[in-house]
């Protein structure tokens, strides 16, 4: 398995080859197959700050992506994350900063010679084109010949499994039918760098967790460096390297799925990613002391004093002695089971458990905390 | 369960179906629907209005003399006279309306709908001010447009001569209304923004972008904006009139005292020139349409 440590080594010892050539590789690279694997581009981002009138909308935000690397960017709406992505593909233009793609900065170059391909999140097939003519557009665009297109184009169909809807146009296709020509549309020119801005917002459940599995087997397949935008967390943790997580304007944390879950450096972090309950503490030294029970801290945390902890719901456990409670409510999850339980010192609680325990509403019962580390944050 | 009682729930179940409000045998009708009869009076009574002028001007053009006798004299008429130079005037008033025509759909074709796609792509904020700008002919009469306009075409005669296509300066502004809205609606329902940003990230240029994705989805908006045009200007007479251009319609006043009959043949003629055209609209929007519907 690929480490991201390993990718980003791989992208330092890269002797970096200039844009422009890779653009023109890529373009006459007719011959060449869009299943091939091919190597992606280190995307490197630097103080990049982005204004809409007065409106500051990135504030210097810094990203480093390994060749291959496949990163999504997380984040609640008006974050930021689709402008730093648009910024990428140059759709969007940069008030101050630096975006290099193999060690060029491409700030000034325009979205169309970028060697990028994008999928948006609204569908964007052509309507008045086929299938096929969609997808052989941006071969066109690239003067790949007639023969040339038709084959790499019924590739690239292939590949996302609709070669046999080349003659149908988009009003033909189902949503998510429509997202997968549009990836097949995207990978066919080869790019070196993917941008899938939420895909798979539009899509119901079911599809987009069959089309999110897919462009993970795609991308590793063909080895693009890819930068994906979601606000579904479970998405993002699902298929990415790493995870960004945004908030206003500013990169929060970065890390593995498991990083961030399990390390959020920030109270934002910690209640964004997954389900936290916010309990007041105490922080003594490395020791947050919370509900009677003294927990190791997590990382590093603010002076010692009143802290807000957030406690994962699967470090809270039923016992036949502990805390007294009464369940409020209970969830049935498919693998596991979430209780809501109300303290007798009022805090509310959740409490992630084997789904065979069932309690019921107002059951009177006890909880206790295993003793994991917590994150915490200054009480504001 | 008996053989019996399954084909009894079988025979019953289509019945049920079609009793159920909204099944595929019933359309159901919404409070604001008009019933089947009320759009048939509607649309009878509307015909007829439409159709009585129209009748009562062909059965006036085939009248002979005043003897109560019908026939295709004057038809035949604008032949023989036509050869003779009897109406001269109107068959060059109508080579001007088709000259004024022509300049017209290019105004539209260069100004208006570049204008209109550049404020729909880069500048979307500005599509109020443009909407309003392209209303505003629709509420001056013209009669206070053509005040307006003399002076202007005293500027306008030094430049391009007294030719009557330069009228199309003016009509050009008259039909900024009517060639705005099919064009508004259609960029409406294409996702213009979106598929150009595809487009150039696929590798397109600008000229690609406008040449082989955004003008081939506003077909049906550029067609119908350049058939009303048409049909607009083929109507006009207050501008010709009082600019003195010879134009179909003051060719038609013209003739119209000493051939009444001619007058109103050619009057018949534009009608149905303009109900083609209305009719090749209709067809074009449905065509948009079936290609969009999901």
């Amino acid at each position: 398995m690929k480490t991201t440590e390993s990718r980003t080594a791989r992208a330092a010892g890269k002797a970096s080859a200039s844009l422009s050539s890779s653009l023109s590789s890529s373009l006459s690279s007719s011959a060449a197959s869009p299943l091939s694997p091919r190597e992606g581009a280190a995307v490197e981002l630097r103080n990049v700050v982005k204004y809409y009138a007065s409106q500051r909308a990135l504030n210097g935000v810094n990203l480093s992506m390994a060749p291959g690397e496949f990163i999504a960017l997380l984040g609640p709406s008006g974050c930021g994350k689709t402008t730093v992505l648009r910024a990428l593909s140059g759709l969007e233009s940069v008030s101050e900063g630096r975006i290099e793609i193999d060690g060029h900065d491409v700030v000034n170059t325009p979205v169309n010679k970028r060697d990028i391909g994008m999928v948006f999140q609204a569908y964007s097939l052509f309507p008045h084109m086929t299938v096929t003519q969609n997808v052989e557009f941006g071969l066109r665009m690239r003067k790949v010949d007639a023969a040339g297109r038709r084959r790499r184009a019924s590739e690239a169909l292939d590949m996302v499994g609709l070669g046999a809807f080349g003659d149908r146009y988009a009003h033909q296709l189902s949503g998510g039918q429509q997202q997968r020509v549009a990836l097949a549309r995207a990978l066919v020119t080869r790019p070196r760098v993917l941008l899938l801005d939420e895909p798979l917002s539009a899509l119901d459940a079911k599809v987009r967790v069959q089309l999110r599995d897919e462009i993970r087997r795609i991308q590793t397949d063909l080895g693009i460096t890819t930068l994906f935008v979601t606000h579904d967390q479970e998405e993002a943790l699902a298929v990415a390297d790493r995870v960004a997580v945004m908030r206003e304007g500013n990169i929060e944390q970065i890390g593995t799925p498991e990083d961030l879950y399990t390390r959020p450096a920030t109270s934002f972090v910690a209640t964004f990613i997954g389900l936290s309950n916010t309990l007041d503490a105490e922080l003594v030294g490395s020791e947050v002391q919370v509900l009677n029970a003294a927990l190791p801290l997590l990382g590093t945390g603010p002076a010692d004093g009143a802290v807000t902890a957030y406690i994962r719901p699967e470090d809270v456990s039923f016992a036949s002695t502990g805390i007294p409670a009464t369940v409020v409510a209970s969830s049935f999850l498919g693998s596991l089971r979430r209780t809501q339980v109300r303290l007798d010192s009022g805090e509310l609680l959740f409490v992630q458990h084997d789904v065979q325990l069932r309690p019921e509403s107002g059951e009177r019962v006890h909880v206790q905390l295993l003793g994991r580390p917590v994150a915490v944050d200054a009480r504001a | 369960m008996s053989a019996s009682s399954v084909s009894a729930a079988e025979v019953r179940a289509p019945r049920l179906a079609a009793s159920r409000p909204g099944s595929a045998q019933k359309t159901p009708r919404y409070a604001a629907a008009p019933s089947r009869l009320t759009r048939w009076i509607i649309l009878g009574v509307t015909g007829v209005l439409f159709i009585i002028p129209i009748l009562a001007m062909i059965e006036f053009s085939l009248r002979v003399g005043q003897t109560g006798t019908y026939g295709f004299e004057h038809y035949a008429a604008i032949f023989t006279a036509g050869q003779a130079g009897t109406y001269d005037v109107l068959f060059q008033g109508i080579l001007n309306s088709i000259g004024i025509c022509i300049v017209t759909v290019a105004i539209v074709l260069v100004l208006l709908l570049p204008t209109m796609i550049l404020v729909e792509l880069k500048y979307p904020k500005l599509r109020g001010a443009l909407e309003f700008i392209c209303i505003i002919p629709i509420t001056i009469p013209s009669i206070v447009l053509v005040v307006g306009f003399i002076p202007v075409y005293s500027v306008v005669a030094r430049i391009f001569g007294s030719n009557a296509w330069t009228l199309a300066f003016a009509v050009g502004i008259i039909v900024l209304p009517y060639a705005y809205r099919p064009i508004a609606a259609n960029l409406a329902a294409v996702e213009v923004v979106t598929l150009s940003e595809a487009a150039r990230s696929l590798g397109a240029s600008w000229g690609h972008v406008l040449w082989r994705v955004i003008l081939p989805n506003l077909r049906s908006g550029i067609l119908s904006a350049c058939f009303i045009t048409i049909a607009v200007v083929l109507g006009e007479y207050t501008i010709a009139s009082f600019l003195s251009q010879n134009t179909f319609q003051t060719a038609l006043v013209l003739v119209q005292h000493t051939d009444p009959y001619v007058a109103v043949i050619f009057a018949v003629f534009a009608l149905v020139f303009a109900f083609i055209l209305l009719l090749v609209i209709g067809r074009l929007g449905s065509l948009g349409r079936n290609r969009r519907a999901a």
